[in-house]
């Protein structure tokens, strides 16, 4: 504990220990947050100082990038949906926000980079031990298809070619949606990586309730029936992925329910069932039931990537959350 | 397909010679802590040997460490922890008697005075922290754009021409080692002195090092001697002394770096139980399938003309 007493820092550590406890010393700040049922468990650390470097990408960048990305994904599966079923409102809003989706995330990846003008380094090897190689691969493979469907229909030539990229972004999409899991799972951060095993419906639901959003508010309700039911279904499997997360993780799903990420958490299940009941039930008969609960599910969609990048981050900064679960291993193993 | 990719993920290491034909041993630091005196020595000449600008002056109050932890600035960190705890079968301490008086000035008259009320139990730990260049390493393992590379010394290196500054190192090293310089862009870490192995120089830190804390060498030797220090020190009373890093069997595969330790990994800002994150990449990327296609069906059937649920008309 920086600049106290050592003889008083600590009255419950160890005679041998002064240095310990980077719980410690939050509590004034938390003093409004609900009280802890047991008291935090004592844990060791230097100075109470961080074990992991913090996450250098900026969550406007980043958790954008998330959001964008999976609304581009469903949005191109919708898009190649409404084309094969003859929606042609749903079909032309669609591929529009894919593109428009596509392109923001690559805005924000490539704005992220330390050295943007080097982006093109992302195409210099293929490696599947990196999300962020396989990554950059999708959204290659995944946005010049996204790009001739949108502007295609939006022009009306090459009808043939349209219909083509319709369907390849389609295919692509769900990957582009999904991957992202992978994406931040591969970390050392205990908030991202603890999870792994769930974040992928997690994103996967939360994507396709963006895109289900994002139809009903640019299609009339006669054709926006596919999207009312992908705000409702998308939005079911990101809450139950999510709850079955949060209960598996332990330790490390502590800051998705504290501070900032907590109220983006509450805040996205919140529009999310508003998103499915206002647009998914009520916006049949309304076309501004719909575009209310299609804003509702957009924002949703979005509060859980703003959630989950910043309790990741929160997870980073304080070593209770690498420390503790690693030594209780060390103790269970030894046991 | 899972093994395959498995394997993949750790074609690189060194347990496969690193990916390259005949390569010449591993080498590595073993940093023996008990012998560490802080004088920084390492901290200054890797400083000066790599050009590392400075990573700022200030004063933390966390004992003799004003540099805080390793990031793109600091590529060796001496830690300094102060605890009330006697350092093995340490003698003049307040639980042993039979001090001497050497009658030297005092505002006490000689004799009066021994001096052992005012001793307490008291031990200065230090410690060296460099880069492990681990044997199964997260932050070569993620980096798309293939900067961070396996070196023929089985070290890991980041390749400053390439390093286009994505980051996705740095959360991913579970040792908070690597990290972005800001006014630049790209990510920078401890090389093991790359340009000086390559000349049959050992690294600026371990040629610098007046105790011999900090030894360079065959990975091999280095752990041979190790267990040779602890049984030493073990024999000694410094029941303390402990071995991190050194277990192949770990979760990173073992350390390229490792250390000797008084006390719990923890204390000096270690990681107890460290494991590469890419050892569930295989499983992450099933599951991520397996997401992709749910979506992919779960948005077709919403297209489907009489879905089993909704459209109650």
């Amino acid at each position: 504990m920086t600049g106290t007493d050592p003889h008083t820092a600590d009255a419950t550590a160890p005679p041998e220990r002064e240095a310990v406890t980077g719980a410690r010393g939050r509590g004034r700040r938390r003093r409004r947050a609900e009280q802890a049922m047991v008291p935090d468990a004592k844990f060791g650390s230097y100075y109470g100082k961080p074990v992991l470097n913090k996450p250098t990408w900026a969550a406007a960048d980043i958790a954008s990038y998330l959001f964008l990305g999976g609304l581009a994904g469903a949005s191109s599966v919708m898009a190649a949906g409404a084309d094969l079923t003859g929606r042609r409102t749903l079909a032309r809003g669609c591929k529009a926000g894919a593109l428009v989706a596509v392109s923001g995330s690559l805005y924000a990846l490539i704005h992220d980079l330390g050295r943007p003008m080097r982006f093109v380094n992302m195409l210099r090897t293929v490696k599947p031990s990196s999300p962020m190689s396989v990554g950059s691969w999708l959204l290659a493979g995944y946005g010049p298809q996204a790009g001739i469907a949108a502007l295609t229909d939006a022009t009306g030539l090459l009808p043939g070619i349209g219909r083509a990229a319709t369907i390849g972004a389609g295919m692509f999409g769900p990957a582009v949606a999904a991957y992202t899991a992978p994406l931040m799972a591969d970390t050392a951060v205990p908030t991202w990586h603890d999870g792994y095993r769930e974040l992928p419906f997690v994103f996967a639901g939360s994507a396709a309730s963006a895109a289900g959003g994002w139809g009903m508010l640019i299609a009339p309700p006669g054709e926006a029936a596919p999207a009312r039911r992908a705000t409702i279904v998308g939005g079911a499997l990101e809450l139950g992925a999510k709850t079955l997360m949060e209960r598996r993780m332990g330790l490390s799903a502590e800051p998705l329910r504290q501070g900032k990420a907590g109220k983006l958490m509450r805040a996205a299940t919140a529009l999310t069932v508003a998103g499915a009941v206002v647009g998914g039930v009520l916006g049949r008969k309304s076309r501004a039931a719909a575009a209310a609960g299609g804003l509702a599910s957009l924002a949703g969609s979005a509060c859980t990537r703003f959630g989950f990048f910043h309790a990741g981050v929160t997870s980073a900064e304080d070593p209770k959350y690498t420390v503790r679960p690693q030594r209780e291993r060390l103790e269970r193993e030894h046991a | 397909m899972t093994s395959d990719l498995r394997d993949m993920l750790t074609s690189d290491d060194p347990p496969h010679d690193g990916g390259y034909d005949d390569p010449p041993p591993r080498y590595g630091f073993f940093t023996d802590t008990s012998v560490c005196i802080g004088c920084k020595a390492c901290e200054v000449a890797c400083k000066e040997w790599n050009g590392i600008p400075d990573d700022g002056l200030t004063f933390t109050g966390m004992s003799y460490d004003n540099t805080g932890g390793l990031g793109a600035d600091t590529w060796r960190h001496v830690a300094f922890i102060e605890q009330r705890k006697p350092l093995g079968s340490q003698v003049n301490t307040a639980a042993s008697a039979g001090t001497v008086d050497l009658g030297l000035p005092s505002m006490t008259k000689p004799g009066e005075e021994t001096g052992q009320e005012q001793r307490s139990e008291f031990r200065w730990l230090m410690s060296s922290d460099v880069c492990k260049h681990c044997t199964h390493a997260a932050c070569l393992d993620v980096c798309p754009t293939g900067a961070l590379f396996r070196t023929e010394f089985g070290t890991v290196v980041v390749q400053e021409d390439i390093c286009n500054g994505c980051g996705y190192c740095v959360p991913a090293c579970p040792y908070g080692v690597i990290d972005q310089r800001a006014d630049d862009g790209r990510v920078w870490k401890c090389t093991l002195c790359y340009d000086r192995l390559g000349a049959g120089q050992e690294p600026a830190c371990a040629k610098s090092c007046p105790t011999d804390s900090i030894q360079f060498g065959e990975l091999d030797e280095l752990r041979t001697r190790a267990d040779a220090r602890v049984r030493q020190l073990h024999e000694a009373g410094v029941t303390d002394a402990r071995l991190y890093g050194h277990d192949p069997d770990d979760g990173v595969g073992g350390a390229g770096a490792f250390f000797l330790l008084l006390d719990e990994p923890e204390a000096y800002g270690l990681p107890p139980d460290p494991v590469v994150t890419t050892r569930d990449l295989p499983d992450m990327w099933k599951r991520a399938g397996l997401a992709a296609v749910t979506l992919l069906t779960g948005l077709a059937a919403a297209f489907a003309r009489k879905p089993s649920f909704g459209r109650k008309r």
